[in-house]
């Protein structure tokens, strides 16, 4: 398939393995921070191609995984009302929250709809003006001018029975959060090429600058990891510090403008709490005043009202694994006490989750990488 | 009581439900017989289904019987190449095929909604009629029961089969062995796809059809050809990668699948890749594995190849005794990983 098989080439991974041995010289430690880019890494096994002295941690770009048991709440609470339809990627029906998850709620009757796009809830709204079209507007900077370009719409339309839950996350401040962390051990990122291609590369080279950390925007396919990689090591084996863009066939460093500009005319940045982290401040997007009738939570604050602080299963640690402070197998609890039939937390249930992955791809192969 | 309504010497007439299913249909009545005799045994038109008795009878012959049963409540009813008739008349036949058994005849069970266009039921029974006709395998008996409207999903089929496995002849999982090579009848995933796309009006580049189809000719030919063939299972739910993981522990042993020789057509892999999901997990209804002797791999897929069925037969990896119970993938990019079950449903990704 063109776009797909020239990067999914093995004789062109191999040179590029070999590449990074030749280079890598001491060990580092590197993040992806996309976990689009996890599920490359384990689905292909490409950790196993990679030199021992180099180390790669997962990081909390997988949305599902970062929302906080508190919103999964609310969107549970707004999906069991009556009149309610309830849109959501269906990525986000199987995450547990303190009661239970969506998918609970549309086995009981609630009206709980997988979307495939934004407009899609929105043309929901419009043909079914007695109803209340409920959106769990969930994604890092790649969703949100979609769900933006929805409301836009709306409001234009004058279609009053729509309105988003918003639980979008931003990439930059995470970043700095591991960053200005004690704890710290990431010597360079992956930054995820979605997300770049949305928002360009300019606010990452502060960052960069700041921290004193290499960054390379980097695809999703085989070879785009490996190619990232290979120039991260370049970067750090030479003591250099810049953004580079590996993913140039999708990413410029101004980004997509247009969609760039429906956001910032649509939100605007807010504090989030990470699920397993906490809050980090304006590392969220909430809606602007002038759309704020869209905005769920404040449409819906009676029915919300009555709900409980969330809470997490405390063996789970997930804030730590989001963190690329523990890898997903010396968590005590993988794949004995949390599956992903039994999660104790998101990231084992998500189809970007590290421990999902882990779980899926990488159990006790004998194979030889 | 008065009235300013003009006087009219006539009833008003009720709407005619002469065209959807009423809950009479399934109440033993002239309704009832009305509805069998017009449009069952109108289709199905044979000589052990004339009596219109409890069940039908036929002599048996010395062997060994095979019998099985499936339902289907596929929505939407129609998708492009087939529909839950065809596929309830195909994927019966096919699981007695599974069992190395020549299919004899299937009993149809139907349960109606109340409300359910004639039109509609007449389009899907003249497809089951068609294809039991195209398979040579007829439906002798069968069932109608009606239910409330809002309580069933327009039309529910249940199929029952029964099969005469030829001397011989023994296909269960529990022969697997390692050393077997694992043999795919085809491309994969075309039926889920195919289901996907109207089901959430998705349009993708390329036509994608069901794989709907009988695979009883290709496994008399297998046979036929004298292939030892250990085990078959049809790709249904879940794909080719949790047949896998259930037959590794039936037979506890291990399986190692390459991924470059799984076939995928072009339309299906774009759409997968588009939505994030893994054609190994996709649906199919017209493909199935074999575990045959190594050694016999190449003739097998010869036989495979001369059926339309079977015309993109691939050998896609080895049964194992290392790794016991675990279906192992070599990836494209030449490194191994476990090919697992689901926990559930695969779910398109967010971005």
């Amino acid at each position: 398939m063109k776009y797909v098989d020239e990067f999914r080439d093995r004789a062109v991974a191999a040179a590029l393995t070999e590449r990074i041995k030749k280079t890598a010289q001491r060990p580092w430690t590197i993040m992806e921070v996309c976990g689009g880019q996890t599920h490359a890494i384990v689905r292909f096994g490409l950790d196993s191609l990679l030199p021992k002295n180099l180390e790669l941690v997962h990081g909390p770009g997988c949305p599902v995984c970062v929302t906080s048991v508190s919103l999964i709440d609310q969107a549970v609470c707004l999906a069991s009302a009556p009149g309610v339809i309830f849109c959501s990627f269906g990525d986000m029906l199987r995450v547990p929250g303190s009661h239970g998850d969506l998918f609970g709620v549309k086995a009981a009757d609630g009206d709980v709809r997988i979307i495939y796009s934004p407009l899609d809830a929105l043309e929901l709204a419009r043909k079914n003006p007695d109803r209340e079209v409920v959106c769990f507007a969930v994604g890092f900077e790649t969703t949100a001018p979609a769900w933006a370009m929805a409301v836009a719409q709306a409001k234009q339309s004058g279609i009053t029975n729509f309105s988003l839950l918003i639980a979008h996350v931003l990439v930059p401040p995470a970043m700095e959060a591991i960053l200005s962390s004690p704890q710290n051990r990431i010597q360079g990122f992956l930054a995820a090429g979605h997300v770049c291609t949305v928002m360009g590369y300019e606010e990452y080279e502060a960052i960069a600058q700041k921290y004193r950390v290499p960054i390379v925007v980097t695809g999703f396919e085989p070879l785009d990891v490996l190619e990232g990689v290979a120039m991260l090591v370049s970067q750090l084996e030479e003591g250099r510090v810049k953004v580079e863009n590996q993913y140039a066939r999708s990413v410029s460093r101004e980004g997509n403008r247009q969609a760039r500009s429906i956001v910032s005319e649509v939100f605007e940045p807010a504090p989030r709490t990470w699920r397993g982290i906490g809050e980090i401040p304006s590392s969220g997007l909430r809606l602007k005043s002038t759309y704020s009738d869209y905005d769920a939570e404040l449409k819906f604050h009676r029915e919300l009202a009555q709900l409980a602080e969330g809470k997490e299963d405390p063996e789970c640690q997930s804030g730590l694994v989001l963190q690329g402070l523990l890898k997903p197998m010396d968590c005590s609890a993988f794949g004995v006490r949390c599956t992903p039939e039994r999660p104790l937390g998101a990231p084992m249930v998500s189809s970007e989750g590290a421990c999902a992955a882990y779980y899926r791809y990488r159990r006790n192969v004998k194979g030889e990488g | 009581m008065t009235s300013n309504k003009a006087f009219e010497p006539t009833c008003p007439l009720p709407h005619s439900t002469k065209n959807i299913i009423q809950l009479a249909h399934g109440g033993g009545g002239r309704l009832m017989q009305e509805l069998i005799q017009d449009v069952f045994v109108r289709a199905f038109h044979n000589p052990m289904l004339a009596p219109l008795h409890d069940g039908a009878t036929w002599p048996v012959e010395k062997g060994t019987l095979a019998f099985t049963t499936d339902s289907y409540v596929v929505r939407p009813l129609f998708f492009p190449g087939g529909d839950i008739g065809s596929l309830a008349v195909n994927g019966t036949i096919n699981d007695l095929a599974m069992c190395g058994a020549k299919p004899l005849y299937l009993s149809a069970g139907f349960i109606l909604e109340e409300g359910l266009s004639m039109e509609v039921l007449q389009r899907v029974v003249n497809s089951m009629a068609e294809a039991a006709r195209t398979a040579g395998v007829p439906i002798v008996t069968g069932d109608t029961k009606v239910v409330d409207r809002g309580k069933g999903d327009g039309i529910f089929i249940n199929t029952s089969g029964v099969g005469l496995v030829p001397s011989g002849v023994r296909v269960l999982p529990t022969l697997i062995q390692p050393g077997d090579a694992i043999l795919v009848s085809g491309d994969l995933g075309s039926h889920g796809v195919a289901v996907l796309s109207v089901r959430e009006g998705l349009t993708f580049d390329g036509h994608v059809e069901s794989d709907t189809t009988p695979l009883h000719h290709v496994v008399a030919d297998l046979i036929d050809s004298g292939i030892d063939i250990h085990c078959l299972r049809d790709l249904t739910r879940g794909g080719l990668a949790s047949v896998l993981n259930e037959l590794a522990a039936a037979a506890k042993i291990g399986m190692t699948v390459d991924e470059t020789a799984i076939p995928v057509n072009e339309p299906v892999r774009g759409a997968c890749e588009l939505l994030g999901l893994d054609p190994l997990y996709v649906a199919n209804e017209g493909r199935f594995v074999a575990m045959v002797p190594a050694p016999q791999a190449e003739a097998a897929l010869a036989v495979m190849r001369r059926h339309k069925a079977g015309n993109q037969s691939a050998h896609i990896g080895i049964v194992t005794d290392s790794d016991p119970l675990m279906v192992v993938l070599r990836t494209v990019v030449g490194t191994h990983r476990v090919l697992d079950l689901l926990s559930g449903e695969q779910l398109p990704r967010i971005c």
